[in-house]
């Protein structure tokens, strides 16, 4: 990224000309991996084959996106452009003052049918400033092949605490979100419940308590790969990742894995664009947004990963993956037989209350 | 003076680039100006509340936290004073959310029409203006001077010709309590204008935006949401630090947070123990290979020192996640030592996602900055002093214990000063291969930086690694005396 600066400043101070009068170059932050490569082939490349005067360029730092934008802000000097942020970061961006906020139907296309862009997103506009790209869902791989099961299958999200009947060692994410909502849910309380239920002083313990039972069974991992490298290895039987990673696990590697989809944990991924910038850039921008979340290319993207469009209208358009030849609509998260029981995350309960459960989380860990 | 000159360069980069940066995060580590900037009407009137009754702050709070909420959504600030109160209850950063969200069904046209029904000149702001460039404003009416000007500059278009509303609560607000003496600093026909409203404010007192604003959110009525506003009001605090060696200021004064919060002190002891560890196991591993180089002919010990060096250019990520390969339970080491026999099958050692794990990759990273300082100290070591001593009476051992050692301390010290600074300050292989016990102090650094954005108290925490490191540099300096560190 900063050589290719460094080479468009010095290609200006020669004089040599870089693209048409109005060329435009816009920073894009995402995540890098086999994802950011998703969102090239599906927006980046055909918008910018038919844009010759609009480049991007690419940076994979999405996961520092909040501390640093922060820290742009701080100094008034807003580098990025478009930023591809979790549904929770995205709140708080907009909480902060950090992200615009944005006319969804005023600039993002309407379904082919009509419907217009915040209908056709529905409840997935979290928060004004955040344009909903994928869901996506925190859910268990397990492996196929465990002698001590007899041949027993998990089938529900509680046999991830039943240590008697799936032996093993399995693995959680090195953070509350999602496990005390699983661990809770298993204990007793209803998926729709388990916040009310958190928000007790009770609550938390109970679910801390629940996870004890299995605590010296527990890889904790922090990177997402972490999950498909410990199965692959047969370190672990069972473990939480992304949905993503183990349709790779499974359909690429070939890993005697398969997916447990009961009470994923859905979550949104999706643009916002940094409070700060120049309105011709926030033009330039919002002009790739319209193209870039339209109804099909939203649907292209599942071509190269199995997560699920954003909007209602795609995906009915989500065909097969384009170098596996694999229906995708089977992989999707939200495909009925996959949703049929779905751990809706609370963003803003956890924005208020993640700090102090992670200290207790922590300390939990730690003893 | 020219020598000054000569490095000015250097040190003018190193100000700027270094130390600068770091003194201003160690000061966000007390920094609390937050709180009043936002919210000053609100803060300033909470000092007359009394926290020890457990009764609700007045309705001129109350006034105040309307316009300093207004202000405040306009500037899109809420939700950071939000956030920045929600670090010492939980629960207070939905409130600022809910209530920004809300605030516009907050009623306050009885304020607006208690001074336009008075005199049709208060819905004119040529006359606003003229009130608060009236060099009395500022001294009788900061409050409200402070909103007329933030309205007129930030918000208000030039063809606005009515303040908006929450002008006129600041103003009601501060003209409570008033009469016309107070005024009589204004020119006419200002003075007599303010008085005539200061008067008759008290015909306002029937309206309550306390039960608005529990209307819009019942924690408003939260004893502690307050006591919290009112502890954490003053531009400085010392809660970071506090909560950085699990205490909190609670509402009874500082105390020791519960058991199930307790955390920091944990992992600085593990920090520092593990670092020592590494620290100890570089030079029992080095000091061989070392003393085994610098006896080489040069030609050859340059060969080894390749291999010495060679895993200290491959990138530090390969060489983390070549030791989970290694170490987990499912891995090679394990693999082996279940085919020769001597570990059952059943029983494999858990040696990734500890605090071993840690402790071995960390010691094969950093073994190198102990090899390469105590090699340059040996090789000044003249092997005479040692043939000398031996040719004296002295058996290998003694002359290894009494002239050898002693003169390879330097080494020794450069070598644990520099994998113990390094090691305690280590994050990303306690991150990847540390599991739940192997984690130090830089991770949760880490954590409040970028996933919590809870800036002070990790900048809280790095002053007090960084204290930590300083005053063991000192003690070393007093045992082993820094003269004594050689690097070569």
């Amino acid at each position: 990224m900063t050589l290719a600066k460094i080479g468009v400043v010095t290609a200006g101070a020669l004089g040599v000309s870089v693209g048409a009068a109005s060329a435009i170059d816009l920073t894009v932050i995402s995540w890098g991996g086999a994802y950011s490569q998703s969102q090239i082939n599906a927006y980046h490349d055909p918008y910018m084959a038919e844009n010759p005067d609009v480049k991007f360029i690419y940076d994979e730092s999405a996961a520092e996106a909040v501390a640093k934008l922060r820290a742009m802000n701080e100094a008034k000097n807003v580098t990025w452009d478009l930023v591809d942020a979790v549904a929770a970061d995205a709140i708080r961006l907009c909480d902060e003052g950090l992200a615009l906020e944005v006319d969804h139907d005023s600039f993002l296309a309407p379904a082919p049918d009509g419907t217009p862009a915040s209908e056709d997103f529905g409840d997935l506009i979290v928060s004004d400033c955040f344009v909903p790209q994928i869901v996506y869902s925190t859910t268990f791989g397990y492996r196929t092949d465990v002698a001590e099961w007899d041949g027993r299958v998990p089938t529900t999200v509680c046999d991830v605490f039943d240590l008697e009947n799936f032996p093993g060692r399995r693995s959680l994410e090195k953070r509350p979100i999602n496990n005390v909502e699983w661990a809770l849910h298993c204990d007793g309380v209803p998926l729709n419940e388990v916040y009310d239920v958190l928000s007790t002083s009770e609550g938390l313990d109970r679910a801390l308590a629940k996870l004890d039972t299995i605590k010296d069974s527990v890889v904790w991992w922090s990177a997402g790969a972490d999950t498909p490298q410990l199965l692959a290895d047969g370190e672990i039987v069972i473990g939480s990742t992304y949905n993503g990673r183990l349709f790779n696990l499974i359909e690429v590697t070939k890993a005697p894995v398969a997916m447990l989809w009961d009470a994923q944990a859905f979550d949104l991924d999706g643009w916002i664009i940094p409070s700060g910038l120049s309105d011709e850039r926030v033009e330039a921008v919002k002009a790739f947004l319209t193209y870039a979340t339209d109804t099909q290319r939203l649907a292209d993207q599942a071509k190269w990963i199995s997560y699920g469009p954003a909007r209602m209208s795609s995906a009915p358009l989500v065909g097969q993956h384009i170098e596996l030849g694999v229906d995708m609509g089977p992989h999707m998260p939200t495909a009925p037989a996959n949703s049929q029981n779905v751990l809706i995350y609370d963003y803003l309960w956890w924005a208020d209350y993640r700090d102090d459960v992670d200290q207790k989380f922590q300390a939990w860990l730690a003893k | 003076m020219r020598a000054l000159l000569l490095i000015a360069p250097l040190l003018i980069f190193v100000l700027v680039t270094f130390v600068s940066p770091i003194v201003d995060m160690l000061f966000r580590s007390v920094e609390n100006g937050i709180v009043t900037e936002i919210l000053p009407h609100s803060t300033s009137a909470l000092k007359d509340w009394n926290s020890e009754r457990d009764e609700l702050p007045g309705e001129a709070v109350f006034r105040g936290l309307y316009v300093d909420m207004v202000i405040a959504v306009k500037r899109r600030q809420h939700t950071r004073v939000g956030s920045r109160l929600n670090y010492e209850a939980a629960g207070i950063a939905s409130v600022f959310r809910k209530t920004g969200r809300s605030l516009r069904k907050v009623d306050v046209d009885a304020f607006v029409r208690h001074f336009t029904d008075l005199h049709p000149d208060w819905e004119n702001r040529a006359f606003w203006e003229g009130v608060f460039s009236d060099p009395a404003a500022a001294g009788v009416l900061p409050n409200s001077s402070r909103t007329f000007d933030a309205w007129s500059q930030d918000f208000a278009k030039p063809e606005d010709p009515v303040p908006e509303d929450f002008v006129y609560v600041a103003l009601a607000g501060e003209l409570r309590g008033l009469d016309a003496s107070d005024l009589s600093g204004f020119g006419q026909p200002y003075a007599g204008m303010l008085a005539e409203a200061a008067r008759t404010i008290g015909r306002l007192d029937e309206i309550s935006l306390k039960q608005e604003f529990l209307q819009l959110d019942s924690e408003w009525s939260a004893a502690t949401l307050w006591k919290t506003i009112k502890i954490f009001s003053p531009p400085l605090t010392e809660a970071y630090f506090l909560n950085a060696v699990d205490m909190k200021k609670g509402i009874e004064g500082v105390e020791r947070k519960s058991e199930a919060e307790r955390i920091y002190l944990v992992i600085f002891g593990r920090t520092f123990v593990m670092s020592v560890t590494i620290t100890l196991a570089c030079i029992f591993l080095g000091y061989p290979v070392a003393y085994f180089l610098a006896r080489l002919p040069l030609r050859k010990a340059n060969l080894f020192l390749i291999l010495v060096l060679l895993p200290f250019w491959t990138s530090l990520l390969v060489r983390t996640s070549a030791w989970k390969v290694l170490l987990q339970q499912e891995g090679v080491i394990n693999d082996i030592l279940v085919a020769v026999g001597i570990v059952d099958d059943s029983a494999r050692l858990v040696m990734i996602n500890n605090q071993f794990g840690t402790i071995v990759a960390m010691t094969h990273i950093l073994l190198p900055f102990m090899i390469l300082p105590l090699f340059s100290v040996m090789k000044t070591i003249p092997p005479d002093f040692v043939r000398a001593a031996k040719s004296l009476g002295a058996d290998a051992f003694t002359a290894f214990r009494r002239v050898y050692f002693p003169q390879s301390l330097p080494g020794i010290g450069a070598g644990s000063v520099l994998v113990f600074i390094l090691a305690i300050g280590y994050y990303i292989t306690p991150e990847l291969v540390g599991g739940i016990k192997g984690t130090f102090i830089s991770n949760r650094i880490a954590y409040h930086i970028s996933t919590s954005l809870n800036w002070g108290l990790a900048a809280a925490l790095g002053t007090l690694l960084l204290m930590a490191v300083l005053l063991l540099y000192w003690v070393y300096d007093r045992i082993v005396g820094i003269d004594n560190v050689k690097l070569g």
